[in-house]
């Protein structure tokens, strides 16, 4: 008994011919019939019965279009009045609570020109550029290391280049945190709702477990507004859209000479400033 | 048998504690729900059938969050074209202004919890005059 060579060698050829066959098979007869992952329905024919009719989603007519974002600090602009009031629309809008030591949460802040840019030790520079405390936000980098480190996407680069938090979807594992060489994350260690001095009621809060940090005011571009922080620095911070030649922001970047942080790490920070 | 006694004693204690919870609660089943709909002077109409809201409403949600949040689509027209803002707190929570009488009841009812509220606010209902 059992299989001889010559038995073994046609039925594996049949099993095969079989196997190969199959798909190409089923393209030839029917085609089309393997082809359903292609066609999923879209999310709303997916979740609307046919007979409710058409719905649709589109962007807000009024919003801001730009292809790049980024943002101009005019450091002989900003005087430190303008910069308090610009951190504390930004802390007022976005419910950023203010947490004693070191869990406290940052969208926008200031620090020392050492911090800001370290490897440009000059100890004979102008005292009043190194003495002067700079503003300090998210970059928004062209190429951010964060976006790259995060394990769900919950932080993403959209076409515009502001890079977003979908709080939705953030686990809490810090990776971007660790990510980020300008340390504009921050991490919710408690519930930050006790921390709010006084909530804005259009805004959401976060929740503990979750990084956040500045979107650029992804919700205020929507509706066609400038970001908070834009509005309330009278003129020193500018925001605008990197790639469009006639911005002001790009005039401003012709005429004066600007700076950026850490651009020797390579993310193309988009945030500049005039020193 | 050997110690029928105490097993047979034993097992009735055992069951009169382990169906404790269906016996108890005999003919004590909670009241159904009624989620209090906005008058008619504030909306006559939601986002989408009724019946499709009230089975369906958190899948609308979550589609709804992805669109605002990851393609920045933030205006949704409805089936009878009508354009919503698609905001929890801000076209949600506007006609269904007291969270309590509507939302709770049925999530009470079947016993969810869903996290929403822990970053969305809640705006306080508003004074009846």
């Amino acid at each position: 008994m059992g299989v001889d060579r010559r038995k073994f060698l046609k039925l594996a050829g049949v099993s095969a011919a079989l196997g190969l066959g199959g798909a190409t098979g089923f393209q030839l007869l029917r085609p089309g019939a393997l082809d359903a992952a292609e066609r999923m329905p879209t999310p709303y024919q997916m979740i609307f019965p046919k007979e409710q009719g058409n719905t649709e989603v589109m962007p807000n007519p009024k919003r801001l279009k730009g292809r790049r974002w980024g943002m101009v600090i005019d450091m002989r602009k900003l005087t430190p009045a303008k910069a308090r009031a610009a951190i504390e629309a930004c802390d007022y809008y976005h419910n950023v609570p203010q947490i004693p030591g070191k869990q406290n949460i940052k969208w926008i802040w200031t620090a020392p020109y050492i911090n800001v840019f370290p490897e440009t030790e000059n100890p004979w520079a102008d005292p009043e550029i190194k003495n002067a405390q700079f503003i300090v936000l998210c970059n928004h980098c062209n190429n951010p290391p964060c976006v790259r480190v995060c394990p769900t996407k919950a932080t993403f680069q959209r076409e515009d280049g502001i890079v977003m938090m979908d709080m939705h979807r953030c686990i809490g594992c810090r990776f971007c945190m660790a990510g980020c060489p300008y340390g504009s994350r921050s991490f919710n260690f408690r519930d930050p709702r006790p921390f709010i001095k006084k909530e804005y009621m259009d805004y959401p809060t976060r929740t503990k477990g979750v990084v956040e940090k500045c979107t650029f005011c992804a919700e205020r571009l929507a509706v066609g507004k400038l970001p908070y922080c834009a509005e309330a620095s009278g003129g020193a911070m500018v925001f605008g859209d990197v790639d469009d030649a006639g911005s002001e922001l790009r005039q401003l970047l012709r005429k004066r000479y600007s700076i950026r942080r850490k651009p020797n790490l390579g993310t193309d920070p988009q945030v500049f400033y005039l020193v | 048998m050997y110690d029928s006694g105490k097993i047979i004693t034993g097992l009735v204690i055992f069951l009169a504690i382990f169906t404790y919870p269906l016996w108890s609660n005999m003919g004590k089943a909670a009241p159904v729900p009624k989620p209090e709909l906005p008058p008619k002077s504030v909306a006559t109409q939601c986002v989408a059938d009724t019946n499709y809201m009230r089975t369906s409403h958190m899948t609308l949600l979550n589609v709804w969050r992805d669109d605002v949040v990851r393609m920045g689509d933030r205006v949704y027209v409805s089936p009878n074209g009508k354009a919503y803002n698609m905001s929890l707190t801000n076209t949600c929570l506007e006609c269904h202004s007291d969270k309590a009488k509507f939302c709770d009841q049925c999530h009470n009812y079947l016993a969810v919890a869903p996290f929403c509220w822990d970053c969305h606010q809640v705006p306080k209902p508003k004074e009846k005059k």
